[in-house]
């Protein structure tokens, strides 16, 4: 293949991703570390942003697992500061737990709204706004056509939508261009370290539209998203003897 | 133009309105009193009571002991000052520059406006005419200086002095009426110039040796040699923009329209003020008198017309309009300063009160209420409870850092859950614990942190937290509430879910 015909098979590529909902951005290696360990799985090796992701959480261990794992990826997605808004029927996040994710808490809004109806509208209406970088949602299940309209408004305003989903059972079809599953794992012990270590998570990706299913185990270190196994524990103990 | 002042005196301004919630004294002698250096002093008095001989400054177990059915009422002095801006609010139907005129007066510039009363008689006529319907005694003079006004109205007869006769008519008068001190006045009494007439046509370099600048300057202002202003009251703009409807309208997109040429011209008017919307009020008059009124709040002082529109929108369904609606009425009870021009090129990376924000709030705060929305900032507690407390603003900054040193869980219990746990170690970290039916083994802990509420604030049990993970991996914020107890067994309780 000559470089012309691999220029326009890429940037045919380009087209057919930017079909189906999602924009890579100019300059692809914006964020090479962080999550080069998932890239694999991502639509040109590039998570997609303004677009709509559902995480699949049922108990509230889960939900705090998905909550935190959100917030980091958030924090690699995001190095700059930008407004983010957290949608929640109940007002359980705890706004000083999101600083060891590195978001700064006063960045966040959280709206509180009390039905289903409210909650659909304000998650539509944020994901329209331009002045957001991302829209964090916890939602009780979401039909085809709401997802349909929630990924259509992100497409034109380029925010990164977060759908915490916390419905029971098997999940509906729905228009998101990814799903995740996010549980608690047990955390690696560090060795020579009493408690509990980084906080670890199974996260499992099991939709992934132009890209492919995977699943990891996910640690958050403090500053950066790493898959969790025993090299890095050592590595980090190394790090930690370095340091004393 | 000659100039035309109107100096008004209300000689009994505080017991005319006593006597006006209580008509039963109009035929008493009424004083006003306040304390002062203990002593209950008169401030005012009705004409009954001054005609029997009961003088303002006297002490009122004196005057009592005159008259001793006196009517006695206690002095409002901020009131009675909010009373005399409204009065010269009031005054405003009679010429546009209008001042109050403490303690007991108001000061009007009626330069140009008594031909439209038909002459300056029947403007004063009408005046007074209407100042006793309402139920005040009034002395009204016009005359060509601030100084000749204010004088002839308390210490004079006459009600028009002509132009350029103010010297004439300030002749007779007490120097009293020439608002000078009390000292000053004194001393011309002392030296025998007991009216105006006798040092008038004294050099003014004799005068200002003897009695001051001051003197002389309201010396030549009440003749007219020095210039004088006033400071007119300005009432407060509103804005209000009303819409007629030569047919009644019963659709929506009739509705639109209508708010819509509403909104443009009070948004036109409120950018040429620099005045931006926090609070609008939609009123709707039905044709068959029904009135429906919508109301919208924002977060920041706008006059974006079309932002204000997409806030009514949200309650447009609220609208009935019945057989038609006949006048759109908008008025706006609450605006703030607000300078829209540099409002385009606003959009810094990454801070929250940019307007696409705010006005993304704004709709949300108006359709599912305000207090739906929050935003935290870190507060100087260890308390949990009381670690953050919520931002008044978009723009409110953190004032002390964020506390990263020990774990929080991501979701927390409002009510903490009561656990029942085996801990067989006291102050060890539980080797599992029961919630909700379910056990949990604890495999790896942190802990404890022993945080104590506040005795300032709150009293009750300290709470050692543990941080703990379980076989699943799992991570819980627990707590033990006090200490060991060897009677009762201790409490602990499951706070929130880690990630």
């Amino acid at each position: 293949m000559s470089p012309e015909q691999t220029h326009i098979i890429a940037s045919l590529k380009k087209e057919i991703l930017s079909m189906g909902g999602i924009k890579t951005p100019a300059i692809e290696a914006s964020f090479a570390h962080g999550l080069s360990f998932m890239q694999a799985h991502f639509p040109g090796r590039v998570f997609p942003k303004g677009a709509m992701h559902e995480l699949l959480c049922h108990q509230p261990e889960h939900m705090a697992a998905t909550g935190g794992f959100v917030s980091a990826l958030l924090a690699t997605l995001f190095k700059t500061q930008g407004a983010i808004i957290w949608i929640s029927p109940v007002a359980n996040v705890f706004p000083p737990a999101l600083k060891r994710f590195n978001i700064n808490p006063e960045q966040v809004i959280f709206i509180h709204p009390k039905t289903t109806t409210q909650t659909l509208w304000v998650v539509e209406e944020a994901l329209k706004c331009r002045g957001l970088k991302a829209v964090v949602a916890e939602v009780n299940g979401v039909s085809f056509t709401h997802s349909r309209r929630l990924q259509l408004a992100v497409e034109n305003s380029n925010v990164t939508g977060f759908l915490l989903n916390y419905q029971k059972g098997n999940p509906a079809t729905n228009a998101c261009v990814s799903r995740w599953q996010v549980t608690t794992a047990p955390s690696q012990k560090i060795i020579g370290l009493p408690g509990i270590g980084f906080p670890t998570w199974k996260v499992e990706l099991q939709k992934m539209r132009s890209g492919k299913k995977g699943d990891w185990m996910v640690e958050w270190n403090g500053s950066n998203l790493q898959q969790a196994n025993e090299t890095t524990v050592h590595h980090q103990f190394d790090l930690i003897k370095q340091a004393v | 133009m000659n100039k035309r002042y109107l100096g008004i005196w209300f000689p009994y301004l505080k017991t005319d309105w006593f006597t006006k919630r209580n008509t039963a004294l109009q035929y008493k002698p009424v004083v006003v009193f306040s304390v002062s250096r203990g002593r209950m002093v008169i401030t005012a008095v009705n004409n009954i009571a001054a005609q029997k001989g009961i003088a303002v400054g006297q002490v009122l177990a004196d005057a009592k002991a005159i008259v001793p059915n006196i009517h006695v009422e206690g002095d409002q002095p901020d009131f009675f000052d909010s009373l005399l801006k409204k009065f010269a609010e009031w005054f405003i139907r009679y010429s546009p520059l209008v001042a109050a005129d403490a303690p007991d007066g108001v000061m009007i510039d009626a330069t140009g406006c008594a031909h439209l009363w038909g002459g300056e008689q029947e403007y004063l006529d009408d005046i007074t005419t209407r100042l006793k319907a309402l139920g005040y005694t009034a002395k009204v003079c016009m005359a060509g200086t601030i100084g000749a006004a204010w004088a002839i109205s308390r210490y004079g007869t006459q009600q028009i002095i002509p132009g350029g006769h103010e010297v004439t008519a300030l002749s007779p008068l007490p120097p009293m009426a020439l608002r000078i001190d009390a000292l000053v006045c004194d001393k011309l009494h002392k030296l025998g110039l007991y009216e105006t007439r006798l040092f008038l046509q004294m050099p003014a370099k004799v005068l200002r040796r003897r009695f001051g600048d001051h003197f002389i300057l309201r010396l030549q202002q009440a003749m007219g040699y020095q210039n004088e202003a006033i400071t007119p009251v300005v009432i407060a703009s509103t804005f209000t923009e009303r819409l007629y409807c030569f047919d009644p309208i019963v659709t929506r997109p009739g509705i639109e329209i209508a708010v819509k040429k509403v909104l443009d011209t009070l948004c036109e008017r409120l950018k040429k003020e620099q005045k931006g919307i926090r609070t609008a009020v939609l009123k709707i008059f039905g044709i068959e008198g029904n009135t429906q009124q919508l109301e919208i709040g924002t977060n920041r002082a706008t006059s974006d017309a079309v932002h204000i529109f997409k806030l009514f929108e949200l309650k447009f369904e609220t609208i009935a309009p019945g057989p038609g609606i006949e006048l759109f009425v908008l008025e706006v009870p609450r605006f703030d300063e607000h300078i829209a021009t540099q409002e385009n090129m606003w959009s810094v990376e990454g801070s929250l009160d940019t307007p696409a924000v705010s006005l993304l709030l704004d709709r949300v705060a108006n359709k599912i209420g305000e207090d739906t929305i929050r935003r935290y900032l870190p507060d100087a507690h260890y308390w949990p409870e009381r670690s953050v407390k919520k931002a008044t603003s978009l723009s409110q900054q953190p004032t002390i850092d964020w506390d990263t040193q020990k774990t929080r869980p991501v979701k927390i219990l409002r009510k903490p859950e009561p656990i029942t746990v085996a801990a067989p170690v006291p102050d060890y970290p539980p080797i599992l614990f029961r919630h909700q039916g379910k056990v949990h083994k604890i495999m790896k802990a942190d802990g404890p942190e022993r945080i104590e509420p506040e005795w300032w604030l709150q009293e009750g049990l300290h709470r050692d937290y543990f941080y703990v993970e379980d076989e699943e991996g799992s991570r819980y914020w627990i707590y033990r509430s006090g200490h060991y107890h060897n009677e009762q067994p201790v409490e602990w309780f499951l706070h929130g879910y880690c990630a």
